[in-house]
């Protein structure tokens, strides 16, 4: 690992203005990723700006929203007595991801920031748009088993790895961002960017900004969601493609319902489409059926990954009969 | 609880002469400038990025102080400073659960730490589970039930199966799988290392 000046702070302020100062700077809060990637050569800051100690770990109910401070660890929000009674998806999400040693280190801020596990983006041999603009993408043509069918790119095709944004952009969750002069909320939808031209910019983030916290509605769909992931291992792999649903049933119609997908883009994946057919609906698997066939739509295989086409369809309606059983 | 000190001298030269075989190829590998230039700090931009950083932590009941570079993982600063071996390196990019350490009681990958980020915290390492000659009930276990056959996974198998029973996930053995997936055997003694949590948590053990 090349060496790098190291810094630490007690208040989102300071780390702020210490960010400012240095444009190679970078926050480092669990590091689980980034350590790894600067192991590996695929990112080099010069400075390091430890936020541990800055207070945002809070987890509350405030009103109807679920207040998450950025740096409450994943275990923590897992683990969180509220989110379970509340935000069950959420839990699920998170307990789906990665290992319980890499759960009580990570934190929801740096969950958000995680980069691509795109064998390309990690291998400096390689041709990689988003490790080096310009340099090719490795993944089309090549090895792109994990890979994107949905709003790719011919620059890019990787995927955001993480569950946990999955069930926040299904959530409807707003993250709250500061800089010096002060917060602004964004859609948790539209932190996480497309590829496009340019797929070494993961997400909205500004280069002055720090992620605060999140704010997440409660809602009536606790009963019925699940998080459906399906992977190459039973535990501790990424997905292939995963699947968010939550519903609220009366009466047999849907009336409230949310669907999002994982490992399917180079962003959390809203089903818009499916939700807008099933709301008023019966909850039949006819019904999500037609919803996953909407859901669908656009999608496209770079060969490897073609099985995506199948089993994400199949992994919606598995996702939202599961969520619906639920007593 | 004590940090042990009994490592066979023949396994320590061994790692000795690696060790300063390796800094000598360090040294001659920097360019001369580039040390001189630290040396007289006559950059000090560059001089700044040799900087080490002062660090207080307890490892295995035991205060430790030192100044270190800040690049340095938990996981080196333990083995190669404090000589606590015990902590395996296997992926050193925390896929493997070979580096699991407990930091202020948590299970975590001392690959994927910096030990700057430890300042003022509590490090208990496999050397630290035992009390003196009398083993660590997950330990004892581990030998009972056969939960390893090369060994090389066992101390990070063994912190993480006491974080687990700590944790309360052990309800099931497919719950004690899922929690233990973090730690990956190569020989396959998954089945063996379930029976060993199986039998600590139904003793109800707390370390």
């Amino acid at each position: 690992m090349i060496n790098f000046q190291y810094l630490r702070t007690t208040s989102a302020k300071s780390a702020i203005n210490l960010l400012l100062k240095d444009k190679n700077s970078r926050f480092i809060a669990g590091g689980t990723n980034l350590i790894d990637l600067m192991k590996r050569g695929v990112t080099a800051p010069e400075k390091l700006i430890d936020i541990n100690h800055v207070p945002l770990k809070e987890i509350e109910l405030v009103g109807n929203k679920i207040i998450i401070g950025a740096l409450a660890s994943n275990t923590a929000v897992a683990n969180n007595e509220i989110v379970n009674a509340k935000l069950p998806l959420l839990a699920m999400a998170l307990n789906a991801g990665a290992s319980a040693q890499l759960r009580n280190v990570a934190t929801v801020g740096g969950n958000m920031m995680q980069r691509t596990r795109c064998g390309y983006f990690y291998d400096i041999e390689m041709p990689c748009n988003k490790r080096q603009p310009g340099s090719g993408c490795g993944a089309v043509g090549g090895f792109n088993r994990m890979h994107a069918i949905f709003g790719t790119s011919d620059k890019c095709i990787a995927v955001h790895p993480s569950d946990m944004c999955v069930a926040l952009v299904a959530l409807d969750a707003v993250v709250v961002l500061a800089n010096a002069k002060g917060e602004r909320n964004v859609l948790f939808k539209d932190f996480h960017r497309l590829a496009g031209d340019t797929p070494q910019i993961d997400n909205n983030l500004k280069a002055d900004e720090m992620i605060i916290r999140l704010e997440i509605p409660t809602n009536n769909m606790a009963k019925n969601s699940h998080y459906l992931k399906v992977r190459d291992r039973a535990s501790y792999a990424f997905a292939l493609v995963s699947v968010a649903a939550g519903m609220e049933v009366v009466d047999d119609k849907i009336i409230n319902v949310r669907l999002a997908m994982g490992g399917v883009a180079h962003k959390p994946w809203r089903l818009t489409a499916a939700e807008d057919f099933l709301k008023g609906k019966e909850p039949s698997l006819g019904n999500f059926g037609q919803a996953a066939k909407l859901a669908m739509s656009g999608a496209k295989g770079f060969g490897e990954n073609d099985f995506k086409l199948q089993m994400a369809p199949n992994t919606i309606i598995e996702a939202l009969t599961i969520a619906k059983s639920k007593a | 609880m004590q940090s042990s000190d009994k490592e066979s001298t023949a396994g320590d030269s061994r790692r000795d002469f690696l060790k300063k075989s390796s800094l000598i190829t360090a040294i001659a590998l920097t360019p001369a400038a580039a040390l001189k230039a630290a040396e007289n700090q006559a950059d000090e931009r560059f001089a700044e990025l040799f900087e080490k950083i002062p660090l207080n932590l307890t490892v295995n009941n035991k205060a430790f102080k030192t100044s270190i570079e800040p690049r340095v993982t938990l996981l080196d600063y333990l083995r190669e400073e404090l000589h606590l071996t015990g902590t395996k390196k296997g992926c050193d990019h925390g896929q493997c659960g070979a580096c699991t350490v407990h930091v202020d009681g948590e299970r975590v990958n001392s690959c994927l730490s910096l030990a700057v980020m430890n300042e003022g915290k509590k490090i208990t390492t496999i050397e630290g589970l035992a009390n003196g000659e009398e083993l660590h009930p997950m330990q004892a276990a581990f030998i009972k039930h056969d939960g390893f056959q090369c060994g090389y996974c066992t101390p990070g198998q063994i912190m993480s199966a006491v974080a687990c029973v700590n944790e309360g996930h052990t309800g099931s053995r497919a719950e004690i799988s899922e929690y233990m997936s973090g730690n990956i055997c190569r020989c396959g003694a998954y089945p063996n290392i379930v029976d060993a949590i199986v039998e600590v948590s139904k003793g109800g053990m707390k370390a």
